[in-house]
């Protein structure tokens, strides 16, 4: 039943002669929500950015380990591919401000060079947008460019920007970090809806926001890779002391 | 009591010196533009732009040559120094500690720095002298070497600007970095960029120091860039210092031109940059 | 088998594209440093003939005379620091007083941004032209001035020069000015003021002090871009090749002797005497430039 979607193998990052990331392994799961949790400073940004190689953009930054997608070691491939397979969502919401709402939605396609059909184009903007929930908002203004949206929409613009290369796996960075609360509800609807199709894997400092809508939880702390488990048996029975200290201390 | 409104006064003359100073800078100002506009209004006329300069004496003289000439100049430099530019803009706001960019940071501060007539020479002798005679392409190549820093300069301003996020949305997408960079954070900069190309062809476009021993002048229309051309500046130093009052007067309306070129150039670049 | 299934066509023209653009980029960028290495060998080479024909004299000699071949650069290095500094002292008074009065005295509103456009129109305007307006208006008004005052009325000279010089430098002169002015720390200005002190007594006992290394060092650069200016210069100085011996006198500067002789010079050893010349101009406004800006640059980070 679990697909080995994502394997994750002795995964250590450092950066200068910091340690970021120590030794970590873990599984991912087929069409479930995991949520990476801990403190900030504890490298799970670092962590869910060497999921699609986004780390490399970070100056001396070194790792060691190895990511399995679908068997295949990600650090051996083409970090290019690596990523059309892997969809992200920053934290800040990054809509392309030059570009039309319908052309972010296929800029993916656009900017790789990828030629499409004006029908396929067509379908492609409208069923991304309506996984995102963003349809029924902005069907009347796709050729507008995306500015005069809300903060939470162009969020959800984003994630069906990155729908829209009908990736297999979802990095979303703290999605909600950036948003007002009724924004976050949102989002966190369509993320639960999302998993239908897509495995998600989303780093959140927001422990409600976890124990509301993952299904496995992973807690970092300092680097290391403390929990990883279900997310019903981490938040009540907690293995580590770590871990309850961190749940029980944010959590009142 | 008396010391204080003494310091007051002393305060208020100070000022006065220093805004009549200001004011007296601008008097020179006002007269060039004055005689420009003055004399150069009543040579200008539709044959005067359009036709080819005559001997002195003769009727219908025109600057036609001169402005197809900058025209050509202008272009060649471009070609040459805005891809040129943009790349090691770049290059310099992408690896601003690789060595290669320290080195390039000295070089331009050294390049912007050479007065127009060393670059003349030096275009002279890497062109003129080895095609065996005056050009068009060494004039271009010679304002290109000068417009060059001002286009890298803008280009890396401009790019340090744009937020890392737009870079990291489209890396994010599996776009790969050569066209990131040609496809998003380029086009992002290009009001930025554009202007500084602007004030780079508005720096060069009134030069003649680089061009007296390159594209040298020519009385006839040439669209050939391996032949020398004329162009409004050197036009303008060629008639100024010549005896004929006809030719001075074609100097003005020259002036004109040219000035009317430089200002409308300095407002788009005025209205690029603060859209 | 793995290897070679992930090597899909599409994976190889990117690599090669990202290598392609990355190294474009870096070509470029060493061609820049190639360029301008090129130019300073390129001038040195072409240099060195003068070096072995006129040695020493070339800079301790008295007279250019291409016909005879003397050759030596005093007339035009004469000729080149009596109006650069002569400009200079001319314009230091105009651009000190815009760079205060728009720096320190006149919050930014309509009447600063109306300067600044002025002296960017008056930046804008070409050298040719400068000189153009010099040779009609200027040499005529000097002439008169000399007949007046009993000289040989040239009209044009190393004073003229000057006069039109301390014009075309001011913008720039004003706009470092007022760069470094703006650098003061405007807690001591307002500590100043706090203690009862007029805005000039501010200027005098404390802008002016605070950013004496700053504004010495622009007058440094405004020196270096004045010696490299060529056109109006050369319109108005009067080519002579003597050493001047008075500011009413005609003369050249390294630059206009260049403008005026190059083209025509034909002998190689004459040519080579010229590029000795550029490479004193090219050696002197880089070595300017250079140590002013680096003077500004760790006086503005303290």
């Amino acid at each position: 039943m679990n697909k080995q979607i994502l394997e994750i193998s002795n995964l250590s990052v450092s950066i200068g002669n910091d340690t970021i990331i120590d030794n970590i392994s873990m599984d991912f799961h087929w069409k479930k929500i995991t949520t990476i949790l801990g403190p900030s400073g504890c490298g799970k940004t670092t962590l869910i950015r060497c999921i699609n190689r986004m780390h490399e953009l970070i100056p001396h930054a070194r790792v060691s380990g190895s990511i399995l997608l679908f068997k295949k070691n990600i650090y051996e491939m083409n970090p290019i591919l690596v990523r059309r397979e892997i969809g992200m969502v920053f934290q800040r919401p990054n809509p392309f401000p030059t570009m039309s709402i319908y052309d972010n939605v296929i800029a993916g396609y656009k900017l790789n060079g990828i030629k499409l059909g004006s029908a396929e184009k067509d379908n492609i903007v409208e069923t991304s947008l309506c996984r995102a929930g963003l349809w029924s908002e902005v069907k009347d203004a796709l050729h507008r460019r995306g500015a005069f949206l809300s903060g939470g929409q162009q969020q959800r613009l984003c994630i069906a920007r990155a729908l829209a290369m009908k990736p297999r796996i979802l990095l979303l960075d703290e999605p909600t970090s950036a948003l007002d609360p009724k924004s976050t509800g949102h989002i966190e609807d369509l993320v639960s809806e999302l998993k239908e199709s897509v495995t998600i894997i989303m780093v959140t400092h927001n422990i409600r926001q976890a124990s509301r809508i993952s299904d496995f939880t992973a807690f970092l702390s300092k680097g290391e890779l403390v929990e990883y488990g279900s997310t019903e048996k981490l938040f009540t029975v907690p293995e580590d002391k770590r871990t309850e200290e961190y749940l029980s201390r944010s959590a009142g | 009591m008396s010391s204080v409104s003494k310091r007051l006064a002393t305060d208020l003359l100070f000022k006065g010196v220093l805004g009549l100073a200001t004011v007296i800078l601008f008097i020179p100002l006002i007269m060039i533009l004055y005689y420009i506009i003055v004399n150069g209004a009543g040579a200008i006329s539709w044959a005067f732009l359009t036709s080819l300069p005559k001997p002195p004496g003769e009727i219908g003289s025109g600057i036609g040559n001169a402005i197809v000439g900058s025209a050509i100049l202008i272009c060649i430099a471009c070609i040459i120094s805005v891809p040129i530019g943009v790349g090691v803009g770049v290059f310099l706001s992408e690896k601003p500690t690789h060595t290669i960019a320290k080195m390039v940071r000295i070089c331009l501060e050294i390049l912007q720095g050479i007065p127009s007539i060393v670059i003349g020479i030096i275009s002279y002798l890497w062109v003129v002298l080895p095609m065996g005679g005056f050009s068009a392409l060494s004039g271009g190549i010679a304002l290109s070497l000068m417009m060059l820093p001002l286009v890298i300069r803008s280009t890396e301003e401009t790019l340090k600007l744009i937020p890392q996020s737009l870079k990291e949305a489209s890396l994010g997408l599996g776009v790969p970095y050569y066209r990131t960079m040609t496809k998003i954070i380029i086009p992002a900069g290009r009001p930025g960029i554009s202007t500084g190309i602007i004030l780079g062809i508005s720096r060069v476009a009134g030069e003649t120091a680089p061009l007296l021993f390159t594209a040298f002048g020519n009385p006839f229309l040439t669209f050939n860039i391996m032949k020398p051309v004329n162009s409004l500046p050197s036009l303008i130093y060629n008639y100024a210092t010549s005896p004929y009052s006809d030719w001075q007067q074609a100097a003005w309306g020259a002036s004109l031109v040219l000035i009317l070129f430089l200002f409308t150039l300095s407002l788009i670049a005025r209205t690029i940059s603060t859209r | 088998m793995r290897k070679t299934s992930q090597l899909s066509p599409e994976d190889r023209n990117i690599r090669i594209y990202e290598t392609l653009f990355s190294w474009i980029l870096k070509f470029f960028s060493v061609l820049v440093v190639a360029t301008l290495v090129g130019i300073l060998a390129t001038i040195l080479i072409q240099a060195l003939p003068s070096f072995r024909d006129a040695g020493i004299n070339f800079y301790t000699g008295k007279s250019w005379d291409p016909v005879f071949k003397h050759f030596s650069a005093t007339p035009f290095v004469v000729g080149t620091l009596a109006t650069t500094v002569l400009a200079l002292l001319i314009s230091i008074p105009f651009s000190l007083s815009i760079a205060l009065f728009s720096g320190f005295y006149l919050h930014p509103g309509r009447i600063t941004s109306t300067i600044r456009l002025l002296i960017d129109l008056l930046a804008g305007i070409p050298s040719v032209i400068y000189g153009f307006w010099g040779l009609s208006i200027v040499v005529p008004a000097v002439r008169q001035f000399e007949l007046f005052s009993g000289r040989v009325p040239y009209g044009v000279g190393i004073f003229t020069a000057a006069l039109i010089l301390s014009i075309m430098i001011v913008p720039y002169a004003a706009s470092i000015g007022r760069d470094v002015i703006a650098l003061v720390p405007s807690d001591l200005k307002e500590a100043g003021l706090a203690l009862g002190a007029t805005p000039y007594e501010v200027v005098r006992w404390i802008v002016m002090p605070y950013s004496k290394a700053g504004l010495l060092s622009g007058i440094l650069l405004s020196f270096g871009r004045a010696i490299g200016e060529t056109m109006a210069v050369t319109m108005v100085i009067g080519n002579a090749n003597k050493i001047p011996g008075s500011i009413f006198d005609p003369a050249n500067t390294i630059s206009s002797i260049i403008a005026n002789e190059f083209a025509e010079a034909t002998d190689p050893i004459y040519v080579s005497h010229l590029i000795h010349m550029g490479l004193i101009l090219f050696i002197s406004t880089t070595a300017i430039g250079l140590f002013g800006r680096r003077v500004i640059k760790k006086w503005s980070s303290h």
